[in-house]
């Protein structure tokens, strides 16, 4: 009996997908109104996070940058997801998640002083909803439950958006905050991209779940299982999960099945010893470019001219980009002191007058 | 002026700034209809509506992740949690989130919270519901702490906690809700944070404390008035900033120095405050600095708190042998 009763829930959870890896439209039902413009930006935004992924792994090793977790791969999950939102919608990402953010208004250089560790990073600008990337795997679902009530008690019409990887979907807070979110019928929406690994550790070892989409069922929210190389599968199941919940019926969770590409981060990791180039290669035969421009190729909307525009333009902004981020000014301890508290306790203003003398020395 | 107990001082607070401060919401387990498990917010939901007093579901990380993302969209949280000793369960929301949002966002993002939760021995209560562990908060870069020890303290501390717009930890000792009852403005007054409060003069030992230890220490000092000792009983209110001014004025004054506090000797902030005193005023000291605190094992069991807890005794004993010294 149990065993039935489990397969009727993961049958409830079947991959939704608008473009086969061929390019063609498998579900014309669910294509979503879309422009030709409003397409043609979408694969710039793909191809232009393409291009700074490679970029920023090689000025990762040139020491040039940081912190960085590669997105080769996630571009379909990432910034089908983010088109799908309005400027005022707010963003929690997780570490890995900067494409979204900086498509949302975080420039360029913000991000990539973030990777270096300097204050700078942080600020974000007035009016761009989205807080720093997050450290701390769940943090930023507990959060994100917070920030979609905030939205709705100020009669806002817009919803929070976090992400996480399918390893974040084990802790403790992603349950949490997707609990909070429904048993508050707030305007969230939850994204796990299912890269199949944590690190080194493959999704089986997470949990006996066969889709990471079913575990919205313990919230008692809605949950979706989306191709996430499918960048058109991606905007529609988001811009559906929004509607829904400005309507005023409550988050969804939406699982999206992708593949990175690199390493976990640029700190040494190796895929090598957890992954098999089987596994790779075919997961290259899914890249969410390649089908992507198949599709906008058959329509006549893109073109090899039109393509290596958008690379030349990614790598004049990346290049212009970590110029700013070199002229920021180096950090002081005086400065990380007056980031603490609105005023100063006395034990930080007797520190700050310390700092302040070594610092004029 | 009203005679009021501590708790009713709080929820007095609560009731100030609820009415004063639109965005100020009450939330945690069993805050709204029920009153909350002491009667903290009792009567604030009928008061306010269930929009600004409600209850959550029973996840203290939720809860904190609740005031973090309420905080960022302009609210003003007064998040509780029910017993101190489940902090651990949202210690990353504390510590890890609200604690460095300014810091981490260079001051473009604030966390306005303020985290109410009892805690302290000497009723007898279940496991992980007395435990003292205000040293956790107190090493953490980002909070203030506040500990009042009385309805008039409890109450002016309180708004300014709530009206602060970084996070504060607010820790309300549960034997002093309701043993005592003082007069409490019935208006609003602040408190400043990080000031500490001269409860008796004195001029042999200072006798530096906080919480319920405040009462034993003030009891101490009477006890040592009649062997003829002059003790002065200074209490914190707010362990993190401590208050190193006063301190240092009764140390001048007093030459002597014990700091007594509830929780183990390991944990709690004696052992910060007996090092800022030795880094500043080591020469005016004619004895070493000495701490009053209970043993460093787990919290006791209930039966065994009276021979566990530091009490007057204790703190007579301790003083005397800084004057004997």
């Amino acid at each position: 009996m149990s065993t039935k009763t489990l397969e009727k829930v993961e049958g409830q959870f079947e991959t939704f997908q608008i473009l086969n890896e061929e390019g063609e439209v498998v579900n014309e039902a669910a294509m979503p109104d879309l422009s030709d413009e409003q397409l043609q930006e979408l694969m710039k935004r793909m191809v232009y996070t393409r291009i700074w992924d490679q970029r920023a792994i090689s000025l990762n090793r040139q020491g040039r940058l940081g912190f960085y977790a590669p997105v080769a791969g996630q571009e379909a999950s990432m910034l089908g997801s983010q088109f799908a939102l309005d400027k005022e919608d707010w963003i929690l990402p997780g570490y890995r998640d900067i494409p979204q953010i900086v498509f949302h208004g975080l420039p360029l250089y913000q991000a990539f002083l973030y990777s270096r560790g300097h204050f700078e990073g942080g600020q974000i600008p007035d009016g761009v909803n989205v807080l720093m990337p997050q450290i701390i795997i769940g943090a930023q679902i507990v959060q994100a439950a917070g920030v979609a009530m905030g939205l709705k008690r100020k009669g806002k019409q817009n919803v929070a958006i976090t992400y996480t990887g399918d390893g974040g979907a084990s802790q403790g807070d992603f349950y949490e905050g997707m609990n909070f979110a429904g048993a508050y019928n707030s305007p969230a929406i939850f994204v796990v991209q299912n890269n199949r690994f944590a690190i080194s550790v493959p999704v089986e070892k997470q949990s006996a779940a066969k889709t990471i989409a079913q575990k919205a069922v313990a919230a008692g929210i809605e949950g979706i299982q989306v191709d996430g190389m499918d960048v058109l599968a991606v905007y529609a199941a988001t811009k559906q999960a929004r509607e829904r919940a400005l309507a005023g019926d409550g988050p969804t969770l939406i699982e999206t099945l992708c593949y990175r590409y690199g390493p976990h981060t640029m700190a040494g990791d190796d895929p090598t010893r957890y992954r098999s180039s089987d596994l790779d290669d075919e997961w290259e035969k899914k890249d969410p470019l390649v089908r992507f421009r198949k599709f906008l190729e058959g329509k006549g909307l893109w073109s090899e001219e039109q393509e290596n525009e958008v690379v030349e333009k990614a790598k004049e902004d990346i290049k212009a980009a970590i110029k700013k981020a070199d002229a920021a000014p180096k950090q002081k301890v005086t400065d990380l002191i007056g980031f603490m508290f609105e005023e100063a306790p006395q034990h930080l203003r007797e520190q700050l007058e310390e700092y302040t003398a070594k610092e004029s020395k | 002026m009203a005679q009021m107990t501590m708790i009713q001082a709080i929820t007095d607070a609560m009731r100030n700034e609820l009415k004063r401060d639109e965005n100020v919401l009450v939330f945690g387990e069993d805050v709204g209809q029920n009153g909350g498990v002491f009667r903290a917010t009792e009567g604030l939901q009928k008061e306010f509506g269930e929009d600004r007093v409600f209850d959550t579901p029973l996840a203290e990380s939720g809860i904190g992740g609740l005031a973090i993302g309420l905080g960022l969209t302009g609210f003003r949280p007064v998040m509780e949690v029910q017993f101190f000793g489940f902090v651990f369960e949202v210690f990353d929301s504390v510590a890890g989130q609200m604690a460095r949002m300014r810091y981490r966002s260079g001051g473009k993002y604030h966390s306005p919270i303020t985290v109410r939760s009892p805690f302290g021995g000497g009723v007898k209560t279940p496991e992980l519901h007395a435990d003292n562990l205000e040293g956790l908060m107190a090493q953490t870069p980002g909070v203030k702490v506040v500990i009042p020890s009385t309805p008039y303290d409890a109450k002016g501390l309180l708004i300014s906690a709530i009206r602060d717009n970084d996070p504060v930890i607010y820790l309300e000792h549960m034997k002093l809700y309701r043993s005592f009852r003082a007069e409490v403005p019935e208006e609003e007054y602040t408190i400043p944070l990080g000031k500490a409060d001269v409860k008796r003069e004195g001029k042999d030992v200072s006798i530096i404390t906080y919480g319920a230890m405040v009462h034993s220490s003030l009891k101490a000092a009477e006890e040592l008035e009649k062997e003829g000792i002059s003790a002065e009983v200074i209490d914190l209110r707010t362990i993190s900033p401590i208050d190193i001014d006063t301190i240092l004025e009764s140390v001048k004054k007093t030459s002597r120095v014990i700091v007594v506090q509830e929780a183990q000797k390991q944990a709690g902030i004696g052992a910060h405050v007996a090092s800022e005193i030795q880094e500043r005023a080591i020469l005016h000291l004619e004895a070493p600095i000495m701490r009053v605190s209970a043993p460093d094992t787990v919290y006791p069991f209930a039966a065994a708190e009276d021979v566990w807890l530091p009490d007057f005794k204790d703190i007579v004993e301790k003083a005397k042998a800084v004057i004997e010294f």
